[in-house]
């Protein structure tokens, strides 16, 4: 007579998977890092010496942030609210005024033909040792919107659609029009 | 004829539990792949900054972490209650990231190494000379992919 397999009692095998799904339900965390992504200026070799490059003073926009988070654009008193719209209108220089920067035409190919862009721009940011951390993130955030802003404006002009579902290389190319050119000094005391 | 019954006893039938470990095991395997264990202990106290323009983080493997606050309450007696830097699971100072930082790129595979991204975890109120020094010390061991860690303001 053949011997009868017994069957293995799997009624807890519920229980097993409840315990191992109690475990990982309380240690997820769903949250995602986020980040204002940036990229740091490689180190200047020892031997080399620091040099000032000479930047026209017209290409030149300069954000001061003081020990008690104010913020200075260009000598002028300004809230951060309004630092987008400055930093935009710096980047374009539409009406062609001689204090923002110098315009330059050069040929992006199709489907932008010749484009008049301030090649040589700078933003330079300059912040105090004292300086909140949060109000220099605001300053960098403002920044980096008023460049996002701009190649929108950009991709919905000359492909009708957003800068997010272009093609890689249509992003670098508008990535070439308007380069982020952010630069940071050495913290130093500016009065307090 | 039809007959009616009525005092014939009524059981009611077992439910069918055979398929009930399957599905726990689906959900099971759901929270597995999106779990992330937490990298670390924090012994400092991070209130994360605010922003707009956020970027995700992608891979995980490729980010490394800086932690940047006040020590956390068990350890303002030992360390103050001064601004620490926190790498790993130990506190630490600013010159030790290029160390840290030749360590891990070290650890990881040749070909993701320039994609090593440095995450700054800070807190909001901390002062911007201690974060200089960290990104001055970041610019020296070659780590210039960063992202200061923030969550999205809601307007």
């Amino acid at each position: 007579m053949a011997k009868k397999i017994p069957q293995i009692n799997a009624s807890s095998m519920a229980d097993i998977s409840f315990l191992l799904l109690i475990f990982f339900l309380v240690t997820t965390s769903m949250d995602v890092n986020q980040g204002l992504a940036r990229r740091l200026p490689a180190p200047i070799p020892p031997d080399q010496k620091v040099e000032d490059k000479d930047i026209n003073k017209r290409n030149l926009l300069v954000v001061k942030i003081n020990s008690a988070n104010q913020l200075m654009v260009q000598g002028q008193l300004m809230d951060v609210k309004q630092l987008r719209e400055k930093a935009k209108e710096f980047i374009k220089n539409e009406n062609n005024v001689d204090y923002y920067p110098k315009l330059v035409e050069e040929d992006f190919g199709s489907p932008f033909g010749m484009i008049k862009y301030t090649k040589d721009h700078v933003i330079s940011v300059q912040n105090d040792v004292d300086t909140q951390y949060q109000a220099y993130l605001d300053v960098q955030n403002e920044l980096v919107a008023a460049y996002n802003e701009l190649r929108e404006e950009c991709a919905q002009k000359y492909f009708h659609k957003a800068y997010k579902e272009l093609e890689d290389d249509q992003q670098k190319q508008i990535q070439k029009i308007y380069p982020q050119k952010i630069s940071e000094a050495e913290p130093k005391n500016y009065g307090n | 004829m039809a007959k009616i019954r009525r005092n014939e006893k009524r059981e009611m039938p077992a439910l069918n539990t055979s398929s009930l470990p399957d599905i726990i095991f689906m959900l099971l395997f759901f929270f597995m792949s999106v779990t992330t264990m937490k990298e670390v202990t924090y012994k400092v106290s991070i209130h994360n900054p605010q922003a707009t323009e956020l970027t995700k983080l992608e891979k995980k493997s490729l980010v490394r972490y800086i932690y940047v606050g006040v020590p956390t309450a068990d350890f303002v007696k030992t360390y103050g209650s001064d601004t620490r830097i926190q790498l790993d699971d130990a506190f630490a100072e600013a010159k030790e990231i290029g160390d840290f930082i030749i360590n891990e790129r070290s650890s990881m595979k040749e070909s993701e190494q320039p994609l090593m991204t440095v995450s700054i975890k800070a807190d909001k109120d901390t002062r911007m000379g201690v974060i200089a020094d960290i990104k001055q010390e970041l610019r020296r061991a070659y780590a210039l992919k960063i992202s200061y860690a923030a969550t999205q303001r809601s307007n």
